[in-house]
């Protein structure tokens, strides 16, 4: 992808949005459309125009093209197939669509996709290993870390993130960095003990 | 009984689907063709619609369809009320005329290519009002407290006024629990597709069939055209019980563009029309001896509900039943306001009139000197006193004591203020927890397949508390299997029907009709060995046969007898039984049935800032029979933890101009977070409870979250001195203390 | 959320130029995004700043210098701060959550917008968000606003945490803008609402904030930050307080004290300091210095308990501070 992203505006939708989601299978479909380099500034106040990004999401290359808009949550859910990452709030304070973006625990519903052209993107659904649950997967099984599942997605990936930031020296440790994802069933304790259990292996 | 499988800490059988993000939530059926729905909601309280600018909206990037009651087809809305509907008044009908009954009432739909138009569109939407003042504040004084127009309002055993105004020791006050908001982390979602007069649904809803039924009568179809698909609910906490506006508006939506139509709430929204625990104010008197005999109790209390619903809840049933006196008078009123109708929430209105009790209870044995477990022991009836009737089993006084001595209460002193860690402040306090034991008439299938496994089926719902694992341990027990052998599946309306997934009875229920299903499965296995000329228990009675671990043989025989594979080989088809069950009149009209536990909270208040933190919770809980241990301690840590929301932290504020709730927003209604787990403990008496249903459960997911908040409050007392009777307490609350 | 058309900066210059022609900056996102989608914000065009070398934090002889893109969560962890300046540490993970902080910038964080609900609600008044509005907090639900530097037009409270504890520090800050460069310090960056509440802060149009210079001192490792809130993570503050104690031989030679979730802006409490100076580092004189707090505040309906608890977190901040002392 070029550095200089400015470039990567196409001036009209030469390709609708929708015929260019269809084609996000791989790296080929950027180099099918015919974007053609213009200033930001020409397009009309208001409107939005659609942006070409590259992101490898669980080691497989997408090329997308996006409305600035859109979240790399709602991307991820509604145009790559991938519903295992969560909309809880929409407003970055209940933690489910928690995914890594190059390595680090974010949310991906404050996050745009169009601002992370070329980003490194781990979810749920990437966890396991050829049919091997990731042991922090497993561990959330054994420990009852879990009940609805729905915030699930979101606590093991932040639960990756607080293991690779070093945040587990203690289980208090862990409930202070393990606190931007709210679990509305109370399955905290075994939240906490999935998260010791791994650190304490890993 | 001797049990194999029931009563085994199995793990989650779906807990593999939960972490891979492979189970799927209503939102997550993403249909061919489809389209997204977002609401529009009323930005006043009360009023009518003057006037909709539509022309630029449907112009938008990517918009489809604009729907307001302009456009909208006027739907059938035949007559349905489920046990879940409030049994007086009558259900929002919506975008059938320009009434604005709430703020965030929906007023239209915007259908669009995608989240980003529709949402954008949506906001550019121009809508004028003629508003009126709407009335929103329980304790409003223009406020009628109207009598509930079914169901108890109003109990009373002997004289509890006079009782109480003569007593030696008295306690009356009032106390004020603030609204609250479910808050599941899945917000409500529907995707709605139809093949011409048929519908499906993927739709998240703890109540399938009635879904199915109320949509099919809101739209005039038969119930068969519906379908309602949800194998997994992201956490509801009765939210989902009701089937509310936005599913109607996603069928009508999806129908009127003629593709399936996604429509999931905002979390903003979740706050308009989704139900909310109401905003309860209740008295409580109570009138005792010097030495501690209660003589005389008044619980009156009164729930929000709105104009055109009377949503009613057990506010003083606990109160009836909990404690032995003579003297006992309850009323229950409804305000009604200009809100949404309020629906159940967690251990619904047991929750909140505990708080009052229990509040009072432990006012009463400050004032008399007693220890707060003592002064219930004084007072534990040997029956339920309203009923005449005996309890199924009531373990409260074990629950005391075994919870007792797991907290320690030994080292509580009495006085307030007379604990401390270093320069915190330490309380400790206990309230009782009851919830009654519920069951309702339910189905299930159970098909024995020729390889052995067995495929079970209901219409039932798993929220969160594990019905996927409890059941599938029901199927194996009552089948003799492994869990491994057993598939157990729900969340379709193809299933047979079950009650909603609420109120602590799916156990009950749906696992009665699964015993009774495999029973028969079994006995139909039987008949076919026995039918059997090659078989080795051919012609035998029934009488002389036993089924030992899946296998069937001549009772006191030592040969390893027939495996359910061994007697389908001869057809080679399947067993397949509808099995269904019910609570035995005459047993649920001979005992009073209610599950009964003790909590024990340990909590710090910072003098100088009053930082309130819950430092550890006991829970003791005798619920009858508990089906798997592992999930059964689960769901009542998680339901402790909700009661410490309760305590400390929710509340839904409405502004009284408009009626608007201001905190509606994840970050502004404050849940527990991780770090505010204290150390947590759930223990479970040993309770053999004969009577309540065959399997001996009694539920638990209610009765997890009832008692907590008292238990918290008593300790706020005991820690700083000052008696808080509002819910949430907030650090403000403390701070003079 | 209202279309916008997104650039990428290469180069300060470029960001600079596209500012100054009408386009906002964007790093972290947290907070502008929240807002676009309710449309609370509408910008038409937005200049993505991330790539720009503004995210080092480096020793440049005594003073800590934080480049403006350094995320909340970088800068908290790093080793330079947490020896120099621990206060700057401990004050950023108090807020929000390890996501966020992973994602939002410092010079984000200081221009994040009120927490006001009210300015959160298209269908409210609210004059910071639409001039002439009115503001529907005042009369409304203000458990959560402003007792110090309010007016008659706004009484939202700034919500950052990490801006109160540089504040207390006296840190300057470095901006780039069409006319050039200048330094000043950060608490002159937050103005006060009086008749103009949407103008927040003093930066002018174009300007970008570069770094943040937080000067070192004997006091920078006596400092605590001690935020009050009802839930244990995750919330704002209802009242914070940085306390900066610089003691010796038993005496306080200088205090530096600022607060959050009391005032319109991250509030500097100086007759506090000045009442500590040459005092010996007791509950009483934290007492007494703590009362001043409370001078000219204008408590609303529901947020009086402000007042009470303001000077006590005071307190608690500086016995915290002198523990560590």
């Amino acid at each position: 992808m070029a550095e200089n992203s400015s470039e990567m505006h196409s001036s009209g939708p030469i390709v609708s949005r929708r015929e260019a989601l269809q084609a996000t299978a791989g790296a080929v479909a950027l180099a099918a459309l015919p974007l053609q380099p213009a200033a930001a500034t020409s397009s009309p106040a208001g409107v939005s125009s659609d942006i070409a990004v590259a992101m490898t999401v669980n080691g497989r290359a997408h090329t997308l093209i996006v409305d600035p808009r859109q979240s790399i949550l709602d991307v991820l859910r509604e145009t790559l197939d991938l519903p295992g990452t969560k909309k809880g709030c929409n407003q970055g304070a209940c933690g489910a669509c928690t995914i890594l973006v190059d390595g680090k625990r974010i949310v991906s519903c404050l996050t745009l996709a169009s601002m992370h052209d070329g980003a490194d993107i781990q979810t749920i659904e990437g966890l396991e290993n050829d049919g091997e649950l990731h042991p922090l997967q497993a561990a959330f099984v054994e420990h009852e870390g879990l009940q609805c599942g729905f915030c699930t997605s979101g606590q093991i990936m932040s639960g990756l993130g607080c293991i690779a930031e070093g945040h587990v020296g203690s289980p208090e440790e862990i409930q202070f960095w393990m606190s931007g994802n709210i679990c509305r069933c109370g399955a905290y304790p075994g939240i906490i003990a999935a998260v010791a259990d791994v650190a304490e292996r890993s | 009984m001797k049990m194999n499988v029931i009563g085994k800490p199995l793990t989650r059988v779906d807990g593999r689907s939960k972490v891979t993000g492979k189970a799927r939530y209503a939102a997550d059926f993403n249909q061919p063709g489809q389209l997204y729905a977002v609401l529009v909601s009323a930005t006043v309280g009360l009023g009518r619609l003057t006037g909709i600018e539509s022309a630029d909206v449907e112009g938008m990037s990517g918009v489809v369809a604009l729907i307001t009651h302009r456009n909208a087809p006027k739907l059938a809305y035949l007559p349905h009320k489920a046990v879940i509907d409030p049994a007086v008044g009558e259900r929002l009908h919506v975008l059938q005329d320009d009434s604005v009954r709430f703020y965030g009432q929906p007023v239209a739909i915007i259908v669009a290519d995608s989240i980003d138009h529709a949402e954008r569109a949506a906001a550019a939407m121009r809508i004028t009002y003629d508003a009126r003042q709407p009335i929103v504040d329980h304790a409003d004084q223009q406020v009628a407290r109207i009598v509930p127009g079914t169901g108890t309002a109003d109990r009373s055993r002997g004289d509890a006024d006079a009782a109480v105004a003569e007593a030696a020791v008295k306690v009356d006050e009032v106390y004020d629990i603030a609204r609250e908001n479910h808050n599941p982390m899945e917000p409500h979602a529907t995707i709605a597709a139809w093949h011409g007069d048929r519908l499906t649904l993927w739709s998240k809803s703890q109540f399938l069939m009635n879904e199915q039924a109320e949509i099919a009568a809101v739209f005039g179809l038969p119930v068969d055209n519906v379908e309602v698909i949800c194998p997994f609910i992201g956490g509801a906490f009765g939210t989902s019980l009701r089937t509310w506006p936005h599913v109607t508006l996603a069928a009508l939506a999806a129908r009127h563009v003629g593709r399936p139509v996604k429509l999931v709430l905002t979390r903003k929204q979740m706050f308009f029309t989704t139900g909310h625990r109401p905003r309860s104010l209740q008295r409580v008197a109570l009138g005792a001896t010097p030495d501690g005999k209660i003589t005389g109790v008044i619980h009156e209390g009164t729930g929000e509900t709105s104009r055109y619903e009377q949503f009613t809840e057990a506010l003083t049933a606990v109160t009836d039943y909990l404690y032995s006196c003579p003297n006992v008078r309850t009323q229950y009123r409804l305000a009604q306001l200009d809100t949404a109708t309020p629906n159940h929430m967690r251990g619904p209105g047991e929750a909140s009139g505990i708080f009052a009790l229990e509040s009072a209870v432990d006012e009463l044995s400050y004032k008399l000197g007693v220890d707060p477990i003592e002064l219930r022991r004084r007072n534990e009836p040997q029956i339920d006193e309203a009923e005449n009737k005996p309890f199924s089993s009531r373990s409260l006084i074990q629950c005391y004591g075994l919870g007792a001595e797991r907290f320690g209460w030994v080292r509580r002193t009495p006085e307030p203020r007379s604990m401390r860690d270093g320069r915190l402040l330490i309380g400790m306090g206990t309230a009782t927890a009851t919830y009654p034991a519920f069951h309702a008439p339910s189905s299930a299938r159970v098909r024995l397949l020729a390889d052995g496994t067995a495929e079970v089926e209901a219409a039932a719902s798993d929220m969160g508390p594990g019905t996927y694992t409890s059941m599938t341990q029901v199927a194996a027990e009552f089948l003799g299997l492994q869990p491994e052998q057993v598939r157990f599946g729900l969340g379709t309306t193809d299933y047979p029907p079950t009650p909603s997934h609420g109120g602590s009875w799916t156990m009950a229920s749906v696992g009665s009709a699964i015993r009774a299903a495999c029973l028969e499965v079994q006995s139909q296995a039987t008949r076919q060995a026995i039918a059997d000329a090659g078989s080795p228990v051919f012609e035998a009675s029934m009488e002389a046969l036993e089924w030992v671990d899946g296998r069937l043989r001549r009772r006191g025989d030592a040969s390893p007898g027939l495996s359910y594979q061994d007697i389908l080989a001869k057809t080679g088809n399947p067993i397949e039984v509808d099995g269904s069950a019910q609570r035995d009149p005459e047993t649920a009209e001979k005992y009073s049935m209610h599950s009964f536990g003790a909590v024990f909270a340990e909590v710090s208040v910072d003098p100088d800032v009053g930082t309130i933190r819950v430092r550890r919770l006991v829970g003791a809980y005798g619920i009858g029979r508990v089906v798997n241990p592992l999930l059964a301690r689960s769901q009542c840590t998680g339901g402790m933890i909700g009661g410490i929301g309760m305590a400390l932290m929710e509340r839904t504020v409405l502004d009284v101009r408009d009626g608007r709730p201001v905190n509606a927003h994840m970050a502004d209604y404050l849940m527990p977070v991780n770090l505010d787990t204290p150390k947590l403990e759930a223990l479970f008496v040993d309770e053999v409870d004969p009577h309540v249903n065959p399997l001996g459960v009694k539920g638990l997911g209610e009765i997890a979250l009832v008692g907590t908040a008292p238990a918290i409050a008593n300790a706020v007392f005991h820690a700083t001195g000052k008696r808080v009777r509002t819910l949430p307490i907030k650090i403000e609350d403390v701070l003079t203390a | 959320m209202f279309p916008f058309t997104l650039e990428k900066a290469g180069s300060t210059q470029v960001a600079i130029a596209a500012a100054a022609s009408g386009a906002r900056y964007i790093a972290g996102g947290t907070t502008l995004v929240d807002l676009m989608r309710d449309e609370v914000e509408r910008p038409e065009r937005l200049i993505d700043i991330n790539r720009l070398p503004l995210g080092d934090i480096r020793v440049e002889g005594e003073d800590l210098i934080i480049g403006a893109l350094a995320r909340m969560a970088e800068v908290a962890a790093d080793e330079n701060v947490k020896r120099l300046q621990p206060l700057i540490a401990e004050s950023l993970i108090e807020g929000a959550s390890p996501q966020l902080r992973n994602m939002a910038s410092m010079g984000g964080n200081l221009l994040q917008r009120v927490r006001c609900p009210y300015f959160r609600m298209l269908d409210a008044g609210c004059n910071k968000r639409t001039p002439g509005s009115g503001c529907a907090a005042i009369e409304g639900l203000n458990a959560g606003h402003a007792i110090l530097g309010t007016s008659d037009h706004c009484v939202a409270t700034h919500p950052s945490d990490v801006a109160v504890a540089l504040v207390a520090l006296d840190a300057t800050m470095r901006v780039q803008g069409p006319q050039g460069e200048r330094s000043f310090p950060v608490e002159e960056l937050f103005r006060l609402p009086g008749d103009t509440p949407d103008l927040e802060h003093t930066l002018l149009p174009g300007e970008l904030i570069v770094e943040i210079r937080v000067p070192s001192g004997p006091h920078a490792r006596s400092a605590r930050y001690l935020k009050v809130r009802d839930r244990a993570s995750y919330e704002f503050a209802l009242v914070s307080a940085a306390a900066v104690l610089a003691i010796e031989d038993g005496v306080i030679r200088e205090a530096r004290i600022a607060a959050g979730g009391v005032g319109t802006r991250p509030w500097r409490l100086r007759a506090c300091e000045a009442a500590l100076g040459g005092r010996k580092p007791d509950r009483q004189a934290f007492e007494e210095a703590a009362q001043l707090a409370t001078e000219g505040v204008r408590p609303l309906h529901h947020n009086a308990f402000k007042v009470v608890l303001l000077p006590r977190t005071i307190v608690r901040a500086l016995e915290m501070a002198g523990e560590v002392a």
